[in-house]
């Protein structure tokens, strides 16, 4: 094993309720690591805090505590209106969801992948500007009769690739990737995954990979890491998250993907309840508590933490922490 | 009424648009049936034309949308040639429609509860305490917890889930023999999507109500219609039962669909993109809307008309060379 790109050790942000003294906690105690060239998944519900991790990670949000290490550089500590211009910025690059509303509409294909080679001082002046901005979108397959175009003259597909484009132009080591395709149609979704499986061989770049799409972050990510609550309930190898799901929650996530084949079905898990609310969650109480078909009453007493229960596949769940037969390592 | 008959029978529909840049054929002589109590699934990319299809039903059409031709019989009566005030007898009453975006189709400075409240009173000609009483004995059958405080929220106050069970409150209201469902699901988490088609699936064994329920996603379609009808570029391209359908699909266009997308134990290396992208649709089109995307055009697809040809009982397929 060798040294993460990427370490978040109990990170946590705090938002404060209008109009009380309560907090809201949108992401709560959450560690994980990355390591190069993986492409890892990120999955929960709406609500459950990964877009509000991501954030903390691509350094637009400050965290309330914790730490963030990146290639072993604490970049945490930066204030996000100071990484803006700092030269980490161009290391850790992001993909929005929609391209509709990431991309500004008053400037072209071409000024959207230049900004940030501006702003960087990556390539400040023509010609070596124009040719990273040709490089980027050559690599992206986008025409460079196109980059003359603004937004709403290109289609989601080709607005999609300057988005890309736009991240890659300044050869980040970590794309963040949010909903990248969820904008998109069926035929058009397949054609951006190639694009982004094929970039990352080509430039080793890392992914951070959040959708709220099982079937998508199955197909391109090595590991998954699913987030319930603000906090993350299951780490581990997309086979075997996948495939034998242990969190009582990641099973009625998964059970919930609707499938074509009904030979692949599984079993429907439903659960009864809303979610538990994130304002100021008792610290001692499972957040799927209640809503869990497997709960007891360790559950309400304590709240589990994620443990190793395989090799590289933690769960935070009581039910697997007196498991027998479980090995760790080899 | 005999109820071998289907309940919906829309027949060569082709409804246009006028738009500053020309007249958009959005959908164009659609043909398809709804039997009772049976669910069809429409599936198709943007600018297929099920939305518009499904609004032409419904008598919902945008100002500048027009029908040009065609017949939607809904139980023996065509919806189209009786004009305005006999498509309201049906709407909210047999016939009802629920919609993508709930937290839009619904008004945001009324409480959902009086929402409800509105069409029971004007659709099943309840009043005063007795219209209160359905309207909260509707939020307990969709499931709604607390319907008591959920009957004073505003649409904001909830979420886009409960949102859509309100919409789904409102349009089973009076018992429908049809429910509409464009989109029903999309842009919700798996597990509140998976709760709403479980509501639907269940009024509609309940009640024998059916559903044409309209999604870009072939998963949700397949897994929740007995019969499915695959659209592209506002024509029907292709028509069967699910199980069928997916088995041997004999459109090219149906065939690129079920490759691009995803399933479980597929790898990226398994989904193929489906070339080029949906036509203009304004102009001079083709006979066959498909036909610069296929790779099996023959000199014969651009002579009209557009074959529409029965492999085998109900199954149908608009392609001169089908797989």
């Amino acid at each position: 094993m060798g040294v993460p790109l990427l370490e978040v050790h109990e990170v946590s942000r705090l938002f404060p309720v209008r109009g009380t003294r309560r907090w809201l906690h949108a992401v709560d105690g959450v560690s994980l690591s990355v390591m190069p060239g993986e492409c890892v998944g990120l999955v929960g519900e709406s609500g459950c805090g990964k877009s509000t991790l991501v954030r903390l990670i691509a350094r637009l949000l400050d965290p309330t505590g914790g730490r963030i290490v990146f290639d072993g550089r604490d970049i945490g500590t930066v204030p996000a209106w100071r990484f803006a211009r700092a030269a980490e910025r161009a290391w850790i690059q992001m993909v929005f969801q929609d391209p509709v509303d990431s991309l500004n509409p008053r400037f072209t294909a071409f000024d959207t992948i230049a900004d940030p080679l501006r702003r960087l001082g990556v390539a400040p002046e023509r010609p070596r500007l124009r040719d990273r901005v040709w490089e980027a979108a050559d690599l992206v397959g986008l025409s460079r009769e196109l980059l003359g175009r603004f937004p709403h003259q290109l289609s989601g597909g080709q607005q999609q690739r300057v988005a890309i484009a736009r991240a890659i132009a300044v050869r980040p080591r970590l794309l963040l990737l949010d909903e990248p395709t969820s904008a998109l149609d069926v035929s058009v979704q397949v054609v951006i995954l190639h694009l982004l499986a094929d970039l990352q061989q080509k430039l080793g770049m890392t992914y951070l990979f959040v959708s709220h799409d099982l079937n998508l972050v199955r197909l391109l990510s090595n590991r998954v890491l699913v987030m319930y609550c603000g906090r993350i309930v299951e780490a581990g190898p997309a086979e075997a998250v996948f495939n034998r799901p242990d969190h009582p929650y990641t099973r009625a996530l998964l059970s919930a993907v609707p499938v074509v084949d009904p030979g692949e079905r599984r079993p429907r898990i439903r659960l009864a309840g809303e979610p538990r609310s994130p304002v100021e969650p008792p610290a001692t109480v499972c957040r799927f508590y209640g809503r869990c078909p497997e709960g007891f009453e360790r559950c309400e007493r304590e709240m589990p933490a994620l443990r190793p229960i395989d090799r590289d596949h933690q769960v935070a769940c009581h039910l697997f922490e007196s498991r027998p037969g479980t090995t760790l390592g080899e | 009424m005999s109820e071998t008959a289907p309940l919906l029978t829309v027949e060569d529909l082709s409804v246009e648009f006028r738009t500053r840049d020309g007249i958009v054929r959005a959908v164009d002589r659609v043909s398809f049936d709804v039997r009772w109590g049976e669910t069809v699934g429409v599936v198709g990319e943007s600018g297929s034309g099920k939305s518009v299809t499904a609004l032409a039903i419904m008598g919902l059409l945008h100002p500048a949308g027009r029908v040009t031709d065609g017949r939607v019989i809904f139980r023996g009566v065509d919806l189209l040639a009786g004009g305005e005030g006999q498509r309201r007898r049906y709407r909210g009453r047999e016939l009802s429609m629920i919609f993508q975006s709930p937290r839009t189709a619904l008004n945001p400075i009324r409480p959902v509860g009086k929402q409800i409240e509105d069409v029971v009173r004007r659709h099943a000609d309840l009043a005063g305490t007795r219209a209160r009483d359905r309207a909260l004995g509707l939020l307990a059958e969709v499931q709604i917890p607390d319907p008591g405080r959920s009957y004073q929220a505003y649409p904001f106050e909830l979420s886009g889930g409960v949102c859509q069970r309100v919409m789904i409150a409102m349009a089973v209201a009076c018992v429908p023999a049809l429910l509409i469902a464009d989109e029903p699901a999309t842009g919700l988490d798996v597990t509140t999507q998976a709760a709403i088609l479980d509501l639907l699936k269940q009024f509609a064994q309940e009640r024998r109500m059916a559903t044409l329920l309209i999604s870009h996603d072939l998963a949700v379609i397949g897994e929740r219609s007995d019969r499915i009808v695959v659209m592209h570029a506002g024509h029907v391209v292709e028509m069967a039962r699910t199980a069928e359908l997916f088995r041997a699909p004999r459109h090219p266009y149906t065939a690129r669909l079920i490759a691009s997308t995803p399933r479980p134990g597929a790898t990226l290396g398994d989904l193929k993109p489906i070339p080029g992208g949906v036509p203009d649709l304004r102009g001079n089109l083709p006979p066959c809307r498909y036909r610069a995307r296929c790779d099996r055009a023959i000199p014969a697809c651009d002579e009209p008309p557009l074959p529409r040809v029965e492999l085998t009982p109900g199954h149908t397929v608009a392609c001169r060379v089908p797989l």
